[in-house]
């Protein structure tokens, strides 16, 4: 900006500054993770490593119906948490933006986020008491008279892995959302007012769509943390609630397999970026489309996305489908499609705003 | 009207926030084994029980040397990158920050299981404190940088120049100006650290040595239920604790704000 030497020098010193922290994490993150992803391909005989390429674990990942099923339950898990916790926390984040002042704001984000920083462990713990078949929820609504035995679909299946994440992951989906709706200029809501819109119609039409990088962040903030969670499935989900990380917990620590362990790990991480690329993709092609339609381009081209659009719903919804109906290779076949067709959707969209 | 709702559902979600919290110091105590209501009557025998716990004080003490460790480890890390991130724009700043900020969003167990393998599987390494420690500060530098970015970016970089100019060293500057100004923001990243690193689970129960940490050891009495109530008491404690150092962490992070003559934001994330 203002010398080209001085800018020079002071760039140095920064790229001095910044490299303990990045070779640390390159150290402790890149390399580890590349090591992870070389393991994947060996096989482990009780203590000994055969270093010898091949694809083993990810085959008997592809054929064993186990791995498949709790790969399954555990995008579905997170899926719903991530949903679940993102549209309660939308209202909170929305009221403490719009409706409170500045100092009435700082308490009730500290208050939020207190929760959080207190033992994970100790709140799951506490889950099981209020949720328990004597539980806090349970011994209340007897007490009440609306319920006269003990409820027991919530605990120890995935409702309750559903209830704990919803209250752990809670900040993370609030404080983005928040964070986008105070970026909002205040005079675009009064302007929308003035040109006759209700509130309702302002809401969906300027709030909403403003917030929207923050609802994303919220996004993928609480799916891809909960896709790994182990504590909570492992405390609340019982037999039937057990999510993919307390299997990958089993290959490392009491099987002796971290090949495989690693390969399911590796594949965990695969499954949860590639949704949220279809997320990015999907949320990118509606509002090319709302764009398109509101500047009253030609009709073709509106006709012709909204039948790409519609395709993309279409493999969306036979991934899911063969996902549930127990076909695997199905699933996953539609799902590389969809992928393919995301990925074209993206660049193709980039390339027209260029 | 529509604004009273929200605020009804708001508190409403408050309390559901809360619910676990609130129960925590009921139950320690409770005169009870069992942990539900009705409430039988108070007792602090669950405490007493602590006090006399062995394997408990040890985890604790672990806890607390790699809490430290990791905590001052972090913060000189997030120092190095945040100063860099507010004051400089070198090539590939985005990247590299963005790269040193990714343990935020990684799920923790591919964190523990990356670093267990390449530690033990290949260096051959036997798992210790140490091995805690290095992987706590990975997770605790980003917040770090997150909180101290903040102070950081606020400062205003002539300040360290005239010290500059009328003679200080580079580091006598940094250390007689920018550091008195950043000083809040340091402490409230030394006490999030600790925070995370005392609480942290997953990671500590893949890479403890022989001594667990005490999220590991309260993990062991999971199965344990006469052990419950010991552990109600525990939780109090600790959420006391958690409560009381964020309490003074939000303090500092609002001076240094306030320091730097800024208006108040927000949260620490």
């Amino acid at each position: 900006m203002a010398n080209g030497s001085f800018l020079s020098t002071e760039d140095k010193r920064g790229l001095i500054l910044v490299s303990p922290p990045f070779i640390y994490a390159l150290l402790l993150l890149a390399v580890p993770i590349g090591a992870v992803i070389l393991f994947s391909f060996w096989t482990q005989d009780f203590i000994t490593i055969d270093t010898t390429f091949t694809m083993n674990n990810y085959r008997e990942i592809w054929s064993e119906p186990i791995y498949g099923s709790l790969l399954k339950r555990s995008v579905l898990v997170s899926g719903v948490v991530t949903v679940v916790t993102v549209l309660a926390a939308f209202p909170v984040a929305y009221y403490i933006s719009f409706h409170l002042d500045a100092k009435q704001k700082s308490l009730w984000l500290f208050l939020i986020t207190i929760p959080f920083w207190t033992s994970y462990l100790i709140r799951v713990f506490l889950w099981k008491v209020i949720l328990g078949y004597n539980g806090v929820v349970n011994t209340g609504l007897i007490e009440l008279g609306i319920i006269t035995e003990p409820l027991t679909f919530i605990l120890y299946n995935v409702n309750a892995v559903i209830i704990t994440l919803a209250h752990a992951y809670a900040p993370f989906a609030i404080l983005p959302i928040f964070v986008a709706l105070e970026k909002i200029d205040r005079s675009l809501l009064e302007a929308s007012q003035d040109l006759g819109e209700g509130k309702v119609v302002t809401f969906f039409r300027v709030t909403l769509p403003l917030a929207m990088p923050g609802v994303v962040a919220a996004l993928v903030i609480v799916s891809i943390p909960t896709i790994g969670d182990y504590v909570t499935p492992e405390l609340m989900g019982g037999a039937g609630g057990k999510l993919i990380a307390s299997m990958i917990q089993t290959q490392f620590l009491q099987l002796s397999n971290a090949p495989l362990g690693a390969a399911l790990a590796l594949v965990a991480m695969a499954t949860v970026m590639s949704a949220i690329f279809v997320i990015f993709g999907q949320l990118k092609l509606m509002s090319y489309i709302i764009r398109t339609f509101s500047s009253g381009r030609g009709f073709g081209e509106l006709a012709f996305l909204c039948l790409a659009a519609l395709l993309l719903q279409a493999l969306v919804a036979l991934t899911i489908f063969a996902g549930w109906s127990g076909s695997l290779g199905g699933s996953v076949t539609f799902f590389a499609g969809v992928l393919a067709y995301s990925a074209a959707i993206l660049s193709l969209v980039g390339k027209k705003r260029g | 009207m529509r604004l009273s709702w929200l605020g009804v559902y708001a508190l409403a979600y408050l309390v559901f926030l809360y619910a676990p919290i609130v129960l925590l110091p009921l139950f320690a105590f409770n005169d009870a084994t069992i942990i539900a209501f009705p409430l039988t009557g108070f007792t602090t025998h669950w405490f007493a029980e602590l006090w006399t716990n062995r394997a408990l004080h040890s985890a604790v003490g672990n806890s607390l040397q790699i809490a430290v460790a990791a905590a001052l480890i972090a913060t000189v890390l997030g120092m190095c990158a945040a100063r860099a991130g507010a004051q400089s724009n070198f090539p590939g700043k985005g990247a590299i920050i963005g790269f040193i900020m990714l343990p935020l969003v990684l799920p923790e167990i591919i964190i523990a299981v990356s670093l267990l393998v390449i530690l033990v599987q290949i260096m051959g390494l036997q798992l210790s404190n140490w091995t805690v420690i290095a992987a706590h500060v990975l997770i605790c530098t980003p917040f770090s940088i997150a909180i101290l970015n903040g102070a950081f970016a606020n400062l205003d970089p002539s300040l360290e120049e005239a010290g500059l100019d009328l003679g200080e060293s580079r580091w006598s500057a940094f250390r007689l100006i920018t550091l008195p100004l950043v000083m809040p923001g340091i402490i409230s990243s030394l006490l999030i650290s600790f925070t995370i690193s005392l609480d942290e689970f997953i990671i500590a129960f893949f890479l403890t040595g022989s001594n667990p940490t005490m999220p590991v050891y309260i993990w062991s009495l999971n199965k344990d239920f006469d052990a419950l109530p010991v552990v109600m008491a525990l939780g109090t404690i600790l959420v006391a604790l958690s409560i009381a150092l964020l309490t003074i962490a939000e303090y500092f992070r609002r001076r240094g704000i306030a320091r730097a003559g800024l208006k108040d934001t927000g949260g620490f994330l």
